[in-house]
């Protein structure tokens, strides 16, 4: 059957242009259903152990239910719009979307990952540092010379029976990246991974990312659809395995676009005194319902957790996230910064987590919002689980509306009511951003939110 | 020509309360006046409606900036037409450094006519002149790179409302209570500080319950205000004459006046 590139894209509820160049025609797709499935893994030439879990993974996937409002995580997120069948992996080719990436600029990078739509489409690693050992690829093409490693990482961090998008994505992961950086190497140039999602695109990248004992890297990794606008699906995984003494510095910039929908299950695991720095922007995405965690596993263990959300028309982002103090006298700080405008809405459910062991634990969490419209909202769940007796966790959540009276303030220097508004809020943002210490990273990022910021009347 | 900031006949009110019942007020560029008064009188409330503050309504009367109508201005049109005010109890702007705050609004104020998203004043320049100017008001560099009034103390707030004074350059400034809430090194700092910026350069008008900002910027003419009303008029002497004796004389020889502003006082404290 002749499929033209227009009417392909017909799955997606938006098209720009049907002229447009960036698109290629996906005229064979894998459906998420048991013959696509056999399809897929038919086509991966991966080796038997792989295949083994991906098999799995499909067998639980398809006997599990989704995730319905009964379930505490899906009480404010209504996923009854989202049909599966709509999507697919594509069984040739990537579509030919020309890359974004806005967290590169000016930077010298160590490595650097591109896919689109679950391809990878370029691989690069600095010649120095891959005789150091270190390994940064595609992880279906690894997991044949790196057996061992992958095998003995792989799914520590994620749990595919997690849910059915969990599995879904273990039985279907694609284009994924893996990174090993051996112990005591430190990668002092960042790596970068992109990811672009075409108009209707699917997604289901897995990213794997071990540092070995007193390692250390930085990560920028960036999700972008073709069009702010863009339709789609992303069913994605990170998992962070840090060694004693590791250093990680780990930046995800999600913006996809504003009809795709975004689930994904995102973990560290901290070993005795290693240090993680995460950074999540998340912009994009029509729906996203996102698991973040940082497990700290051995004593001393360090995470900073940095989130920015910024909101507009009807997107809808929920983000769970756990901070998971399992041995004693780690540190965890978590702050997330929301801004909400239109009729968006942002959830975000905390939970320190402090096992009985986890004595001398410190915690602190604290969530921030600016609703920005009558018609937009936050919904901000704070909270703690404690058994250790010897812990200090500190918590707070604020939403707030921009003060009149600030803008009165601004207005008397000068500024008129939009460009102060415009200031105000990307002032809010500003705390996360002094928590970042690569400028590049710092610029897209207040580039994005100065993007999506409206302007006001 | 002769910049004139008129206020005349002007009635605000705040909701439905009267606060302002007529006031008529002539400042000429170069001028230093005094607005004085008992709490509740009415003083910042004229400095508030000059700026246009959205919660004061003007139910009378009018204001012009030579011959132009004030009261037709957006508040941030009055600041470019070279309306100041320096506040009380400025705002914080977390996240927003006090130097990006100010390159921004004195383009906005010396550029009048720029639009939104133009380019501001260049880096080095704006830098060079603010450096000169903190040095001046003996201030410390590392100021500039703090969030705009976010965490500070009184006299830190009251210092970067001075700071703003010297870079935007109006030409009428009212000045409400700056030296409230400082010790007495802070409210000679800053009296010094606005008589280097050069008074002569604008129309002042300076509200004070105290005389010290007076000792180093003489007004030439002293108001007292009772009720929502300017009801005596004088020299500096009159300014001196508040200070050591109170407002007993003034209560008693405006008592319509002084039954008006116990009213407000009392339904201040209703509220």
């Amino acid at each position: 059957m002749g499929v033209t590139p227009c009417e392909s894209r017909r799955r997606s509820t938006y098209s720009p242009n049907c002229t447009s160049q960036t698109l290629m025609p996906q005229t064979i797709t894998h459906q998420f259903d048991a013959a696509g499935f056999d399809a897929f893994v038919e086509s991966r030439n991966e080796p038997s152990w792989l295949t083994d879990l991906r098999r799995e993974a499909w067998d639980h996937a398809d006997a599990m239910a989704w995730p319905d409002r009964r379930h505490e995580e899906w009480i404010r997120t209504d996923n009854r719009i989202f049909q599966l069948k709509k999507y697919g992996l594509p069984a040739v080719t990537s579509p030919d979307v020309a890359p974004k990436p806005q967290m590169k600029e000016g930077v010298e990078l160590g490595g650097s990952i591109e896919t689109a739509d679950s391809f990878t489409v370029s691989e690069s690693l600095d010649p120095e540092l891959a005789a150091k050992g270190v390994i940064f690829g595609d992880l279906s093409r690894l997991s044949e010379e790196h057996e061992i490693l992958i095998r003995e990482h792989l799914f520590t961090a994620f749990d595919p029976d997690y849910d059915k998008f969990a599995a879904l994505h273990a039985a279907f992961f694609s284009g994924g990246q893996f990174l090993y950086v051996p112990r005591g190497v430190v990668i002092e140039r960042p790596l970068h991974i992109g990811s672009m999602l075409s108009d209707g695109g699917t997604d289901t990248t897995h990213t794997l990312i071990v540092l070995d004992e007193g390692a250390q890297a930085t990560v920028l990794h960036e999700s972008n659809g073709v069009t702010a606008d863009a339709g789609g699906l992303h069913i994605g995984a990170v998992e962070l395995i840090q060694k004693a003494g590791s250093n990680l510095r780990y930046v995800n910039l999600q913006e996809w676009g504003h009809k795709t929908y975004h689930f994904a299950h995102q973990k560290a695991i901290i070993g005795r005194d290693a240090n993680l720095q995460w950074t999540i922007a998340a912009m994009g995405s029509g729906l996203s319902k996102v698991n973040q965690s940082v497990d700290m596993v051995g004593p001393g263990a360090d995470s900073q957790v940095n989130g920015v959300m910024f909101t507009e028309g009807r997107q809808h982002l929920a983000y769970h996230t756990q901070q998971y103090h399992r041995a004693p006298s780690c540190h965890s700080d978590f702050l997330y910064k929301a801004a909400q405008q239109d009729k968006s809405r942002t959830v975000w459910r905390g939970m320190i987590k402090v096992d009985k062991d986890a004595q001398k634990t410190d915690g602190y969490q604290r969530n921030d919002n600016l609703v920005l419209s009558q018609t937009s909202r936050a919904d901000s769940i704070p909270g703690l689980e404690i058994e250790a007796d010897d812990v200090r966790c500190t918590h707070g959540s604020t939403t707030s509306k921009v003060d009149e009276e600030q803008i009165f303030y601004a207005q008397c220097r000068g500024f008129t009511r939009k460009e102060a508004t415009r200031m105000i809020v990307i002032g809010f943002f500003q705390q996360i951003f002094d928590r970042i210490t690569i400028d590049s990273v710092r610029d897209a990022l207040s580039d994005a939110i100065a993007r999506q910021v409206r302007e006001y009347e | 020509m002769t910049h004139v900031l008129k206020i005349e006949g002007l009635h605000v009110s705040v909701g439905d309360k009267p606060i302002l019942r007529g006031v008529d007020l002539t400042i000429n560029h170069g001028e230093t006046h005094a607005l004085m008064g008992p709490n509740g009188s009415g003083k910042s409330t004229l400095g508030l409606a000059i700026m246009g503050h959205p919660g004061y309504t003007v139910t009378g009367g009018s204001i012009s900036l030579d011959g132009e109508d004030v009261l037709a201005m957006a508040p941030d049109e009055r600041a470019r037409a070279g309306i100041f005010m320096a506040f009380q109890r400025p705002m914080a702007i977390p996240g927003v450094k006090m130097a990006d705050f100010l390159r921004h609004a004195t383009t906005n104020v010396r550029r009048p006519d720029r639009k939104e998203g133009e380019e501001l004043i260049p880096m080095r320049e704006f830098r060079k002149e603010l450096k000169e100017k903190m040095a001046h008001l003996r201030m410390d560099t590392e100021f500039a790179r703090r969030y705009v009034n976010d965490g500070f103390s009184g006299g830190e707030m009251k210092r970067a409302e001075i700071l703003q004074l010297a870079m935007l350059q109006p030409k009428f400034a009212v000045l409400d209570e700056t030296d409230s809430g400082l010790d007495a090194d802070a409210v000679r700092l800053a009296s010094e500080s606005i008589a280097d910026i050069g008074r002569e350069k604008m129309g002042l008008l300076i509200i004070t319950h105290h005389d010290k900002l007076l000792v180093h910027n003489p007004p030439e003419f002293t108001h007292v205000m009772l009720g929502g009303r300017l009801v005596e008029t004088g020299g500096k002497e009159l300014a001196a004459e508040l200070h050591e004796s109170g407002y007993d004389r003034i209560r008693s020889a405006y008592p319509d006046a002084e039954a008006v502003n116990q009213e407000m006082l009392a339904e201040e404290a209703s509220v």
